[in-house]
């Protein structure tokens, strides 16, 4: 299968209509989330999370992790009684009674593919044709032939979904073009297809597919009650959305429960992120009348029942999310029934009728009923438990939002309450404004500052100290709103004092042109049936008090909102009565900094949570002032004082301790040894530092001694038993064999990791951040490493063997990391969450000197561990744990040799904690049966997902997720996860400053995503654009001039045609079939070359790739062992090779440089070996730096060669000597 | 891009170029030669003349010499104020050498601490450091600290190793990440025209409502003769390390940047020169 050129260029210019009109709306889409004036840029930086609540007026809020105010909801057609929240979206009942979904705006939409197949026989006078025989399926069908599918009578499931385009014929048949219209040919139907038309092919069809998308995002969307007209004629009382870590299967499944007013529950079958309505509502059987309900994010779930007891669902599981019986509990007292119960991962919260709250010990998977109520402090209307099970509850007699502080895995009853006291938007409409300006004039300014209301009485001091400024006070954001608004300030006129007069004669002119909501006192009436539990007369006196004396408490503050259309029914003093809270989609995490608790006024603390480029600190006049002052300084008092002599020498300083040190030779082991850095200054006035290793062998005493100077990396080896870190030489790197060294304590290696680092710098006379044509890598671990690019990297000749290569760390925990050549960085967590580089240093382990003093932000990353259970078959008991003495451990690593048990596997390392329960994987690659079990005939061999006869042992993969917790100079990139990144490397001599910066990548989802407005000043960028593909795409890498290459999770590769600056989502797919029986699973373009790497480590050139013909000819091999590539924009190759044997040891997982690579060799001769022993991924695309001619000849000439080649394992030297073509 | 950890190195690297002469009274065998140094900026006086009392001694008898001390334009200079600060309130308007006269005889009681030995330089210091961390962190980072730390600090300051001082310093210029800086910030005020040595008081960095004090902010507060009123003529400079900062500058920034090894920010106010 050569899959030549004919092949590729059938692919397809024809869809570009689809494709523009696919990828337009995208472009088009508002801002993912209304972000009301000043809480803007801290909303875009910062990785938010949304607590959910209800006001008693039925007005939904919602309130960022990283915000201090609440914000309205912007759809406010619609009063609520509850919400339920989850990460993507919000379940609600309306006052209406009926239910919504408030699915949140992203840039990726959601989008669904509907397939109908067009089925044609041949007959001998015209050929193939519709006409089928009568036996035969339906002309339009489904793929099982058995459904008549009609193109025209596919309709969309709801209002709330759009079609994307037309129906069109998909021509990709298993990872392969077809031709002649995609159709595929088999002797008869039903029957294996082909692509290819045979003598015997009586019958064709054709697949066609069409997309639809959802639409109602960022509003409330009516779930349509049309089906079960019989079954549903009651309203709904209760609702409650979990089960979103019960499967991965649809992708993002969600459990939706809900309460009819007749106690009845429901189930909405198939909601998922796909699919967010669901399809229709079945009714889950009870033994009693239900009254409330709360799902869990796993399997728990409880209702409460009108007699006071709690019913506990059992069963629930992946294969069954309903669950399948009811156990009921008591409540805490025969005398208090219990009123409210919400639930988490791990725990069971309760309100009974006396408002106590209560917590339930000992709840988990297996035993969701827990064992006894625990009292806790405060009376409460309502509890809600949230992610990490952290809970908010309204107090009984304030309606005011608590939150439960010092929640932690090991202590789920938490502390204390906390009142919440985050002022509404009303309240910014000053202060707020005021802290949008981010200049540094601002900042120290000295204009007028409105303080933050009060929302709450509070005992803090920023709030009783806060200054609050009397109605009559003329506020300075006032003047700013109004020009902007000539509607608010014609209809108010330019004293704002009037507003009062005008508005008691009902909605004033104000009011009733420019707010959207009528606000009516009587929408309330609804509040008359039975469906809350929470006394309504309250709400209803304030209601009606807001509507006819809402001028009344009218304060100018809501003046700078009226234009906004977010009119205000209280007055600014009072605090609001909350009726409803879910935290079922807010992350409240250890380090996550709450700005909840105080009322803040100014902008301090706001400031630095949002500073990605440049903050308003760091521009500041005084800043610059003193460094350039104290450059004066030191050229005045020592330019011409040089000579003098130093009071203090500088001596040398040795700091010494007592690490251990693994012992290269026999007996193998880790040796306890004393160490000493020397440090010195040469004649030079440069330092440099000698670390002496003092050892004992055979009572002998001994010492090995290494310069700093020459070690080119420093690496944590952080297991769960050692802080370990491992030293680099150029020879220890030939040798695959480093100095192994590891302290008691991991303060301990920090410190001397730290110092280390320190003098490496200092001796190789790098600091500061990389600069932008830096290479970056990533171990193993996660460790993220960064290598200033000698320009004799890529000298033609005598080039600098990169095994000199100095790599220091940088803080943070990444799994992808790539640059770009302006400076440009972006990274992907192994939780898939995307990173940018922020322009500091250090972080981590890396304090002190060692670290920038700004930039560096937490960071966390969330990986999975997994241990296989093993059994075996015997003919009396079937599938048992015990094994033959033979055999394997019966719980053991994948591999079997390492024995692994639930309770005795530990973290990777002391960085890491638990954050789940083990669970079983169903994903593993070959597929399981129901309960996870995968077959096989022996120990160890293939497996499979179903049994059969000969199949005598089986595993089954159990995981369990862990978190790391580190800082470094990165920010989230919210909120969509990230399979792959790529940014367009700059050309050598380029001047491309001008426009934003290509930057393309796959969603963990598998989407195709382009990143807009990205830039040196802004590397964020500032919105996804969604690129339409057939399929889930698995890696895609945007090269020199544009030229876009994608690989599908198929294992195929796509070209993007006529991608430009003006068209940064090019027009349409080319289709490019992978190498023959090979998947490929990642492409890397530079200037013009095109290298891919298959699944079976095989790296791939693409021939024939011409500015006239983008998409090539055919894959030619270039090597095997490769795991990752990176090209770059002087099109050179580096790769992560799987196995390299040194003189000492093999390393898995080392950086290669291709040498010889040339305009005319594009593939280059042989490999040069680097860094090695656990590296993962490199990022070459950022260096463009080139040798100068005759300097990088003479350097080269005092460099040593490389000191002979070395042999990748099983590798093939293939064309080392000097080839032309 | 410049960052803030090269202030630390600026500050730290200081040097202030000194020409020693032996006072004209003293009683020599042979003629004493003036003797030239360059002093650490952070450093204490006595900390750093061991080469200049070496030299001068050369040149006297036994039974001539006592206790060291030193004296600028008719000043004797405190060893307890870092050198930095001396210069600056003292002798900053001069030329360059900083000429600084030493004397072994007539001690001047009255005006100077004895300094018997280094022991009681590290006294000092480290009783400055445990008092601005007093100031900083209720003693708690300090009181934290190992005793090797301790003498990490000094010794640091002792031997001129700036990453030595720096990596237990750090510690002490951390704050929780709630707050927005110390609880108080170490400082002190020196006048030339006042009699009062020093002005210190308790002050935060941060207002009430959240706002970052800055210098001008502390000055108006507790130095007001030393800031201009605002359409006034500038009377007086307002020096930290032979740089005036601007009166914008966030205090807590100052006390992280440019405070002096003890931890402390010693601020000299003094008259504007003429021209």
């Amino acid at each position: 299968m050569g899959a030549g050129r004919a092949a590729a260029s059938c692919a397809i210019a024809r869809r570009a209509p689809r494709e523009r009109r696919s990828a337009l709306p995208a472009a088009e889409e508002p801002p993912p989330r209304p972000c009301p004036p000043g809480a803007g840029p801290a909303a875009a930086a910062m990785p938010s999370s949304a607590l959910w609540a209800v006001d008693l007026f039925g007005r939904v809020y919602t309130l960022s992790t990283a915000g201090q105010y609440w914000e309205l909801c912007r759809d406010t057609q619609l009063e609520f009684k509850r919400v339920s929240a989850a990460t993507q979206c919000c379940w609600g009942i309306a006052c209406d009674n009926q239910v919504y979904v408030y699915v949140c705006a992203s840039d990726v939409p959601i989008r669904r593919q509907e397939e109908a197949y067009e089925n044609q026989r041949w007959n001998p006078v015209g050929g193939f044709c519709e006409k089928l025989l009568p036996s035969d399926r339906w002309p339009w069908s489904d793929v099982s032939g058995l459904q008549h599918r009609p193109l025209d009578g596919v309709a969309l499931p709801s209002p709330h979904w759009e079609w994307e385009s037309d129906w069109y014929v998909d021509e990709n048949f298993g990872g392969e073009p077809t031709e002649k219209g995609g159709w595929t040919y088999a002797m008869d139907f039903p029957a294996t297809y082909t692509r290819d038309k045979k003598w015997n092919s009586c019958v064709r069809r054709r697949r066609w597919i069409r997309y639809r998308r959802y639409k109602s995002r960022d509003t409330w969307a009516k779930i349509p009650s049309k089906d079960d007209p019989k079954e549903l004629p009651d309203p709904f009382n209760d609702l409650s959305v979990g089960g979103w870590e019960i499967t991965d299967e649809p992708v993002g499944h969600l459990s939706m429960w809900a309460v009819s007013l007749q106690g009845k529950v429901w189930y909405r079958e198939e909601v998922s992120h796909p699919n967010p309505e669901g399809s229709s509502w079945s009714l889950v059987d009870t033994p009693g009348e239900v009254v409330q309900i709360s799902c869990g994010p796993h399997d728990l779930l409880w209702v409460t029942l009108w007699e006071g007891q709690a019913l506990v669902r059992e069963g629930i599981n992946r294969n069954n999310p309903k669950g399948s019986s009811w156990s009921i509990v008591e409540p805490p007292t025969s005398e208090n029934g219990i009123m409210h119960v919400s639930v988490g991962v791990g725990v069971v919260w309760a309100i009974t009728k006396d408002r106590k709250v209560w917590f339930r010990r000992g709840v988990n998977s297996h035993n969701p009923c827990g064992t006894s109520w625990i009292e806790m402090v405060g009376e409460m209307l309502m509890v809600n438990v949230g992610l990490n099970d952290q809970v908010w509850g309204i107090g009984c007699d304030d309606r005011a939002l608590y939150f439960r502080q010092g929640v932690t895995p090991s202590e789920l009853s938490g502390k204390t309450w906390k009142v919440i006291v985050a002022s509404r938007e009303c309240d910014r409409s000053h202060s707020g404004s005021s802290s949008s300006l981010l200049s540094a004039g601002c900042f120290f300014g000295d204009e007028v500052r409105g303080s933050g209301e009060s929302c709450a009485p509070s005992d803090t001091d920023a709030s009783s100290d806060a200054e609050r400024p009397g109605p009559d006070q003329p506020i300075p954001a006032e003047s700013l709103d109004s020009p902007g608004n000539p509607k608010s300030s014609s209809a108010s006129g330019p004293d704002t004092g009037k507003i009062t007069e005008h508005s008691p004669e009902g909605p004033g002119p104000a009011g009733q042109t420019l707010g959207p909501e009528p606000h009516s006192g009587p929408a309330s009436a609804p509040a008359e049936l039975p469906w809350t539990n929470i006394d309504l007369k309250e709400p209803k006196k304030a209601a009606s008090h807001s509507a006819a004396g809402f001028p009344e408490t009218t304060s100018l503050s809501e003046l700078g909102l009226l234009p906004l259309g977010l009119e205000e029914p209280y007055g600014a003093d009072d605090h609001p009565l909350w009726a409803w809270v879910s935290g079922g989609a807010c992350t409240v995490e250890a380090h996550t900094v709450l700005r909840w608790f105080t009322v803040q006024s100014g902008l301090s603390p706001s400031v630095q949570t949002l500073s990605l480029s440049i903050t308003p600190a760091q521009t500041a006049a005084w800043r610059k002032q003193i460094f350039q002052q104290l450059t004066e300084r030191t050229k005045r008092e020592l330019e011409s004082f040089r000579h003098y002599e130093q009071a203090v020498e500088q001596s040398v300083w040795v700091k010494t301790g007592t690490l251990q040190w693994w012992c290269d030779w026999k007996p193998h082991k880790w040796v306890d040894v004393r160490v000493a850095l020397e440090q010195f200054t040469g004649h030079d006035g440069a330092r440099d530092s000698i670390l002496f290793i003092y050892y004992v062998v055979h009572e002998e005493k001994k010492y090995l001694h290494i310069f700093l100077n020459e070690v080119t990396a420093l690496v944590p080896v952080l297991n769960e038993a050692k802080h370990a870190f491992a030293l680099y030489t150029p020879e220890r790197t030939r040798q695959r064999w480093p100095v192994r060294l590891a302290a008691a304590t991991e303060q301990d290696m920090s410190d001397w990791l730290a110092l280390l680092n320190l003098s490496c710098c200092e001796s190789q006379r790098v600091h500061g951040r990389p600069s932008p044509q830096a290479i970056w890598s990533i171990t193993c671990k996660g460790d993220v490493f960064v290598s200033e690019p000698s320009p004799d990297l890529e000298a033609p000749e005598h080039l600098l063997p990169c095994d000199q290569m100095f790599w220091r760390q940088v803080g943070g925990h990444l799994r992808v990391v790539e640059a770009s050549g302006r400076g440009v960085v972006w990274g992907i967590g192994y939780d898939g969450t995307a990173w940018v580089y922020t322009g500091g240093y250090g972080g981590g382990h890396l304090q002190g000197l060692a670290s920038s003093s700004s930039n560096i932000y937490p960071q966390s990353d969330v990986k999975c561990v997994h241990i296989y259970e093993n059994q075996r078959w015997n003919p009396v008991t079937g599938y048992t744990s015990r094994g033959l003495p033979t055999d394997r451990y019966m719980w053991s690593d994948a591999t079997g040799l390492q024995e692994c048990t639930k309770a005795g596997t530990k973290p990777p390392s002391l960085q890491w904690t638990w954050v789940s329960d083990w669970s079983v994987d169903f994903s593993v690659p070959g597929g399981t049966d129901q309960e996870g079990w995968q077959y096989a005939s022996d120990f160890p061999s293939a497996y499979h997902g179903y049994k059969t006869m000969r199949d005598f042992v089986r595993r089954r993969c159990w995981t369990r997720k862990c978190k790391l917790v580190t800082s470094g100079p990165w920010l989230e990139v919210a909120p969509i996860l990230l399979r792959d990144v790529s940014i367009i490397p700059e050309s050598p001599g380029a001047n491309g400053s001008g426009h934003s910066i290509a930057l393309w990548a796959a969603s963990d989802k598998g989407d195709v995503l382009c990143r807009l407005g990205v830039s040196e000043l802004n590397p964020a960028g500032s919105s996804w654009l969604h690129i339409g593909t057939d399929q889930p795409f698995a890696s895609v890498c945007i090269g020199g001039c544009y030229q876009v290459w994608a690989v599908a999770r198929d294992g195929s590769a796509f070209s993007r045609g006529s991608v430009s600056p003006s068209q940064p989502a090019g027009d349409c797919w080319h289709h490019i079939p992978s190498p023959p029986k090979q998947r490929l699973k990642q492409v890397s373009v530079g200037q013009t070359s095109v290298y891919a790497v298959d699944e079976n480590g095989n790296l791939w050139y693409r021939q024939g790739v011409t500015p006239s013909y983008p998409q090539g000819s055919s894959w030619e091999h270039v090597s095997n062992n490769v795991l990752h590539v990176s090209v770059g924009p002087l099109d050179q190759v580096w790769v992560i090779a799987n196995k390299v044997q040194g003189s000492r040891s093999l390393s898995r997982g080392t950086v290669c440089h291709r040498t010889g690579v040339q305009p005319l060799e594009p593939k280059g001769q042989g490999w040069d070996y680097g860094i090695g022993g656990g590296w993962d991924y490199i990022s070459i695309r950022a260096n463009a730096t080139r040798a100068p001619r005759n300097t990088s000849q003479q350097m080269a000439a005092e460099q040593a060669p490389p000191s002979g080649p070395l042999q990748v394992a099983s590798a093939p030297q293939e064309a080392m000597g000097p080839v032309c073509c | 891009m410049t960052d803030d950890k090269d202030v630390l190195r600026d500050v730290w690297f200081g040097r202030i170029p000194t020409c020693f002469t032996l006072y004209q009274d003293e009683i020599t065998e042979r003629e004493a030669e003036p003797y030239y140094l360059l002093l650490p900026r952070v450093s204490y006086l006595t900390l750093v003349t061991d080469k200049v009392k070496k030299h001068f001694q050369k040149v006297m008898r036994q039974e001539d010499i006592s206790e060291i001390w030193f004296e600028y334009e008719g000043t004797p200079l405190k060893w307890h104020y870092p050198i930095g600060l001396l210069f600056d309130l003292l002798a900053s308007s001069s030329a360059l050498p900083w000429n600084i006269t030493v004397h072994f005889k007539g001690f001047p009681e009255k005006d100077l601490l004895h300094c018997p030995s280094k022991d009681a330089i590290e006294a000092h210091f480290m009783s400055c450091v445990k008092e601005a961390d007093a100031l900083k962190h209720k003693s708690q980072i300090i009181n934290e600290m190992q005793k090797k730390d301790h003498k990490q600090l000094w010794m640091g300051l002792h031997n001129d190793r700036f990453d030595q001082f720096w990596a237990i310093n750090r510690k002490l210029m951390e704050y929780p990440a709630e707050e927005n800086g110390f609880r108080y910030i170490p400082f002190r005020i020196y006048q030339t025209t006042t009699e009062r040595p020093f002005i210190q008081k308790l002050f935060r960095p941060v207002s009430t409502d959240g706002q970052l004090h800055t210098l001008g902010d502390l000055l108006k507060e507790v130095c007001p003769s030393a800031v201009a009123p605002e359409d006034g003529e500038k009377k007086n400079q307002v020096m930290i390390h032979g740089i005036e900062p601007m009166l914008e500058t966030p205090l807590q920034w100052l006390s992280e940047h440019l405070s002096y090894p003890d931890n402390f920010l010693h601020i000299s106010v003094i008259p504007q020169p003429a021209d």
